[in-house]
Parts: structure tokens; sequence; C-alpha cells
């Protein structure tokens, strides 16, 4: 069924569709109207849910954690501030191996106070033991809610999952979606099938110390082995979902026009769409440029980076949040997983922080930026910052 | 050499929490005066370690001939962690604190 529903929107009915029978959540701009939409499925009877509203989104991910523990699919949603207060326990989800899925609206960290896009709140979390999906339209958002709870529920992953999405140009932007038929999804997902949960015929306590000399390690060891097992798991799902849906979903990078570029733009989220329309245009210049937009980062697609590496002389890496150190996330490990498979220059553009638009102009004049350095063969500045106020090179 | 890995994606403990003596966490003991308890649970009901448990009515005295009919109550040392707020609950404070090195601590 068509619909015209916001990312936001798209969110919660990604949830209805996957049907999770416990939501813990605690409002944040601009996530809010996810569970408020979520909150209406259930008045109304649409959702057979129970729905419990906690003091903090510190506790929202607590609630989820023990209900997931009963062996029951949860879903819970945040932004920024309320990613960060969950800090502590998105480990403890993923360290529990529990494979809830939630949605999160990047939105920038404050101070300076701001409720508009970047993608500070969720760089800060990759190393919280969750997948990562940023997305780029309420179509992907939806479809990437169900096909995640098939992932992450799989045996050999059992990872939690945030699907992002970019804080209004897609949370509270509608556009048409189509709503897949109920029956269908319950035969794609199938029942919840916990690989272990509370159960007082059997007691057990989950999470238990462990001493220096015990499998602490080898824990953590295999979740590492649940993050390549991930990889092979999303490939397969997104096929099954693109044939059963009929999408047409690269599992890990979405490429445009990137055969024989002489520049690739790497980029997150929404970035995409605006990219590939200037790609078109500069095309027409008889610019031959490409982008290819990363959907997952965690599990980090560094296979499909290399392998996009010798298709082109150039990759420009835009970032929407910066790091203190390596200058920005997608940047500095991209860069990582190519040393020494290619020689090709690799130049990070930080932009678009705490929601400033990041234009068509912009985009354009980055990407001859990225041809002048694919012609010189080096990089001029390693990272750059794009459009700062009264900086007349982007404007 | 094969790497040895954990069965479990996380650690299940299936070995009871009494295996684990805590008592020795203990600064204060918590001591009941039985001829004050008037046997009302109210401890019972708030330690968060469930080291209180019942006693059969004539294991201690009682302060009034009709609660001598009514279970008593014990403190497990073995798991009492002394927090306290047993004697902080109990309505006639009856559970008195005590320096654990006062009393010879045997944990
Ligand atoms: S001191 Fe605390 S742990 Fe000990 S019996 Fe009293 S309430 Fe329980
Ligand atoms: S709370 Fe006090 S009076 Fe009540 S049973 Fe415990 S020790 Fe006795």
């Amino acid at each position: 069924m068509k619909m015209i529903l916001t990312g936001n929107e798209s969110a919660a009915w990604g949830a209805r569709l996957s049907r999770p029978k416990v939501i813990a959540a605690y409002p944040i701009t601009p996530q809010t109207s996810i569970i408020e939409t979520i909150a209406a499925f259930i008045a109304n009877g649409e959702m057979d849910a129970r729905y419990i509203r906690v003091e903090s989104e510190h506790s929202a991910m607590a609630a989820c954690i023990a209900a997931q523990n009963t062996g029951v699919r949860t879903f819970t949603a945040t932004s920024a501030h309320g990613l960060a207060l969950m800090h502590e326990l998105l480990i403890w989800a993923s360290g529990a191996r529990l494979p809830i899925v939630m949605s999160v609206v990047n939105r920038a960290m404050a101070p300076p106070w701001s409720v508009w896009t970047d993608q500070l709140d969720t760089m800060a979390e990759r190393d919280s033991g969750w997948i990562q999906l940023y997305t780029q339209n309420n179509q992907e958002v939806l479809d990437s809610i169900i096909m995640s709870y098939k992932i992450a529920e799989k045996h050999n992953v059992l990872l939690p999952t945030m699907v992002i999405e970019d804080a209004f140009i897609l949370s509270h932007t509608a556009e048409g979606v189509d709503v897949p038929d109920q029956k269908k999804v319950d035969d794609f997902l199938g029942e919840y099938d916990p690989a272990f949960k509370l159960d007082p015929d059997d007691p057990a306590g989950f999470g238990s110390l462990i001493m220096p000399e015990g499998p602490y390690m080898e824990f953590r060891y295999k979740m590492a082995l649940a993050f390549e097992d991930a990889r092979n798991e999303i490939k397969k799902v997104v096929e099954e979902y693109n044939e059963t849906f009929e999408r047409n979903y690269s599992p890990f990078i979405e490429e445009y026009r990137t055969e024989d570029a002489d520049a690739i733009m790497v980029v997150l989220g929404t970035i995409g769409s605006t990219a590939k329309d200037v790609v078109d245009r500069m095309h027409e210049k008889g610019k031959k440029v490409g982008v290819a937009r990363v959907r997952y980062f965690r599990p980090f697609p560094a296979e499909e980076l290399r392998m996009l590496a010798r298709k082109t002389d150039m990759l420009g890496v835009v970032d929407r949040s910066y790091s203190f150190g390596p200058g920005a996330d997608l940047y500095a490990e991209t860069r990582s997983v190519l040393y020494k498979h290619t020689d090709i220059p690799v130049k990070g553009y930080v932009m678009g922080l705490g929601g400033r638009d990041i234009t068509p102009q912009i985009l354009e004049k980055v990407f001859d930026d990225m041809l002048s350095v694919a012609k010189e063969g080096v990089v001029d500045k390693e990272v750059e910052w794009v459009g700062l106020h009264g900086d007349e090179r982007w404007s | 050499m094969p790497i040895i890995l954990p069965e479990d994606p996380t650690p299940i403990a299936k070995v009871p929490s009494t295996e684990n003596k805590t008592g020795g966490w203990r600064t204060f003991r918590p001591v009941i005066h039985y001829e004050k308890c008037i046997r009302c649970y109210i401890c019972w009901k708030f330690c968060p370690d469930a080291a209180i448990y019942f006693a059969p009515p004539e294991a201690h005295e009682s302060p009034k001939e009709a609660l001598a009919k009514f279970d008593t109550v014990e403190i497990n040392y073995d798991f009492c962690k002394g927090c306290g707020i047993c004697a902080n609950e109990c309505p006639v404070k009856a559970i008195e604190l005590v320096l654990e090195e006062s009393v010879g601590g045997d944990e």
C-alpha cells in the first residue's frame, strides 16, 4: 500500500510491521514523532505491544534489555543527547548479545544548542558494538527496520542495530512510501526465536563477573566474529528482501556512476541523494564523477571500499561530523582500510555540521576540488572544512 | 591448538548466587533484639539480599504472648552486606547496627 509518510512515520511503520512486544522510549526532538506514532498505533489497538514510558533514555535502553532478555522483540528510538545518555546501556545491550533494533535520528550535540542533523551522535557510538545503518530516504528507513530484525536475530549475529536517519531532511519530510503487506512481513521475519532467555524453569544469571583469567577476551572475540558473520547475513537478507518486496538495495555501498569515474565522493545518509543529482549535472559538463553512499558503517565495508578505490583516481570522503584527531570518522576509516591497497589520493571534507544545508552548489565545488586533486595526484590538505562563514572558496 | 571459545554468546551463569558468600563485605552487623521484635516482617520485605529468613516461633523470645505463635526472623550473615536498610525500616527499632570488628566478625 502506498502512503505519504515522514521519515519518522516510516520508522514507526517499520517497527509496527516487525511486531515488537515491548517499546520503551523517552521523547527527544527530532525523534519524538516516531514514538508518538507508535503510541497511537498501540492506543488504537493496531499494534499489540506493551509501551513503557520511562524517565530517561538510559532507562529506555535498560527496559529494552530486560524485556528482550525475556524472549521478545523490542524497539526504541532516540537522538543526540538521548543516545549519549544511553551510552552505558548500548554497550551492555551488545555485550549481552540482544538483537534490539533502534531508530536513531541524527542530531547535533550541544553546545551550541542545535536540533538539526549532524552525525556526531552516532559516530560517538561507533565502538558500542551496534550494527549501524545510515539511510537515504523514507522507504529505506521502513525497509531497513524490518531487515535489521532479521539480520540481528540470526544466532550467529545477535547484535543490536541502529537504523539511522537524518533529522528533518528525512524525519519530518513526507514522501511516497510503499508499506508492505503485514502477512508478507510476517512470513519474511518469522517468529522471534531467542538464542537464550530468562526462564523460571531453568534459572540463570546473565552478564556475570569474569575474572581476568576467565573468558572475558573470548566473549569479546566472539562479538568480533559475529560482526564478520553479520556481513554475510546482511548480503543474504538484503537479497531476499529485494526479491520478496521488489526493491534493489545494495548491501553495503550504493554506487552511482562510479564506473570510469575520475573521482568518487564517499558519503553517508541523505547527502547521497543530493550528490547523485549533482553527478548528473557534472556529467553534462563532461566531468566524470560518481558517488558511493555507504549504508553500513558497522560492520565497516572494508573490502567494498577497496574495490571502489580500484575504479577511480581519487576518493573524496564527506563527513557530517568531526573527530578531534584523525579529522572525521568515515574519512579516517576509509583511509585506514585502503592503506597499502591503493596509491590514489583520499581527501576528507567536513561539512553540514549542526544541520547546515549541503546544497548542490557546494557539492559541485567539492567535486571540482576532487577533480583537481585527482589531476595533481596529491592531496593539498588532508581534511578540509567546507563552507565556513567568510570562506569564499565554497560560496 | 585451536582457540577455545565459550559456547554461549554472553556469560550465562547456572551457578546459584548462594554459592558466592558475600557477607565479608559487611562493615556493620545488624543484630535483632528479640525482646523488642513484633514479628511484622518489614525487615524481611525490605532486605535487598534476601538475607532475612523465617525461623520457627519458638526459636526466639517474644515481647508479647500473643505474638509468640507467629514465625520469627533471623539474619543469614553469610549474605548480609550490612546495608542497614532493615534497621532503618524496623518500626520498633529492634535491629541495632554494631561495628563488625567490635563483635569479632568471622567473615
Ligand atoms: S543489613 Fe541489609 S543485607 Fe543485612 S539483613 Fe539488613 S537489609 Fe538485609
Ligand atoms: S522489622 Fe523489626 S519488628 Fe519487624 S520483624 Fe523485623 S526486626 Fe522484627
